[in-house]
């Protein structure tokens, strides 16, 4: 066996988040071998028994390489968030909710209070006439026991800790991770601290696969499940909302070639500020009326544009949270 | 009481600029509370500018643009109109005022128009009180 140098020190980690991210790093099938033949995984709680006292006792920069998937939500998130900084020399937001704050940013449009009155009093599953709500401490016959403690907004990694780097997607693509850990593991230069990596720099209309002319003029959008899609020409042009006009492209058009219009999972591309006003300025570029009646009769088909262009990134847009 | 508006106007060159330009000329007196950008068409003033007003701290954002049909670019205006229409919805679901954003068309004649409209929505403006926008979004790490 040839003398190879050590091996890289790897750790992937979930705060709010679904569990898609960790999976897909498993998505790289075979190829899982050869990253670790090149890397021990030293904390990844949805596959292995570590814990966070083993991470709180190793030392500073101890780790190479951390894939932090999910969004800041509670005070655990950002404990680990902070635990991970310290003692990571790359920190890489892994996915859309690391990344934007992705789906559980969505709770930016209510407050905590809602949430919980939701939840715990008002849910049609739940029976709780005395009110109860967790709390972050509760003395027990056994002593104190706490839970985290539950934040009003959702945050993004970038605005809890320093980012090294950001890999988009809801998953990101398995190949575009393998890329990206190849090219650590290589040693290869690394792109600006900060950067956007495992993606391209263009939005998705740029290079879509779907027939596309000049002629855009819409009188009515469709949600999706109204219209048969013809499968060739651009949503858009069918009256059918696509976030590819604000979305960076390099996911290998996965919703596009199974004949779903873009959600735009990737962020937005790096010379667009906010994802909501590109696409408000590409919507109201398209609508074919003069009439203020009119057009404000096109915008109803429209019921939740903010749910719609916000998506996966309301708590790093221009306007990150909902009033309260 | 104290309360003074910061009001941005988005303002195109040809029509509603020349509009204002007009009521200074002829010496009306409006409020002082309105700082106005010219750009050369409302079809410029993308969705960005008119969060990013209010993000910075504007109480209430004017956009003014030629009458329909009088656009120097032809189409420029009703652009502008599609944008603050969803502009509007969009800012509703935030929880912001729909009424702290204003469209109205004023032609270069219009001085008169021009300096009742900055009075009306400054007034608008101060019985809203002053937006909670900038506080709202500031984020503390």
């Amino acid at each position: 066996m040839e003398e190879s140098k050590p091996k890289l020190k790897l750790a992937i980690y979930w705060a709010a988040s679904c569990g898609g991210c960790c999976v897909s790093v498993l998505d790289v099938h075979e190829k899982l071998f050869d990253v670790i033949s090149a890397a021990d995984i030293v904390f990844w709680p949805i596959a292995m028994d570590t814990k966070y006292a083993d991470v709180e006792k190793m030392p500073d920069n101890h780790i190479d390489l951390t894939l932090f998937n999910g969004a800041i939500r509670n005070s655990e998130n950002e404990h680990m968030a902070r635990l991970l900084r310290q003692k990571s020399k790359i920190l890489v937001a892994y996915g859309s909710c690391a990344h934007l704050g992705g789906i559980p940013g969505l709770a930016n449009f209510s407050t905590k209070e809602d949430i919980f009155r939701r939840v715990y009093e008002e849910s049609e599953s739940v029976i709780n006439p005395w009110k109860v709500r967790p709390q972050t401490e509760s003395e027990m016959s056994e002593g104190a026991v706490d839970l985290p403690s539950f934040y009003d907004d959702v945050r993004s990694l970038s605005q809890v800790v320093e980012v090294d780097y950001k890999i988009p997607g809801c998953p990101p693509q398995s190949e575009r991770l393998l890329e990206v850990f190849t090219a650590i593991v290589s040693g290869a230069e690394l792109p600006p601290k900060g950067s956007v990596i495992g993606a391209d720099t263009k939005a998705q209309c740029e290079e879509c696969i779907r027939k596309k002319t000049e002629n855009k003029k819409i009188r009515k959008f469709y949600r999706p499940w109204e219209i048969q899609d013809d499968g060739v020409s651009c949503f858009m042009e069918q009256g059918v909302l696509c976030m590819g006009p604000a979305t960076r492209a390099g996911c290998g058009y996965r919703c596009i070639k199974g004949n779903a219009p873009c959600r735009g999972c990737y962020g937005p591309p790096p010379n667009i500020i906010d994802p909501g006003t590109k696409m408000m300025s590409a919507i109201a570029s398209i609508i074919d009326e003069k009439e203020p009646d009119e057009i404000s009769k096109v915008i109803e088909d429209i019921p939740d544009p903010a749910g719609l262009f916000y998506r996966f990134s309301l708590p790093v847009s221009l306007i990150r949270r909902k009033l309260s | 009481m104290d309360f003074k508006p910061q009001i941005v106007a988005f303002l195109c060159n040809w029509c509603s600029y020349t509009g204002a330009d007009l009521a200074g000329t002829s010496r009306m007196e409006y409020k002082p509370n309105i700082r106005s950008i010219r750009l050369m068409c409302s079809g410029r003033v993308e969705p960005t500018f008119v969060l990013d007003a209010f993000l910075k701290g504007a109480d209430g954002v004017l956009l003014c643009g030629c009458h329909p049909g009088d656009c120097h670019y032809q189409e420029g205006n009703y652009r502008c109109l599609r944008r603050y229409l969803l502009l509007q919805k969009f800012i509703k679901q935030m929880g912001i005022e729909a009424e702290r954003l204003k469209l109205e068309w004023i032609s270069a004649s219009e001085g008169k128009q021009f300096a009742e409209l900055v009075n009306s929505f400054t007034q608008t403006i101060a019985e809203l009180g002053p937006s909670k926008v900038k506080n709202a979004m500031t984020l503390s790490i």
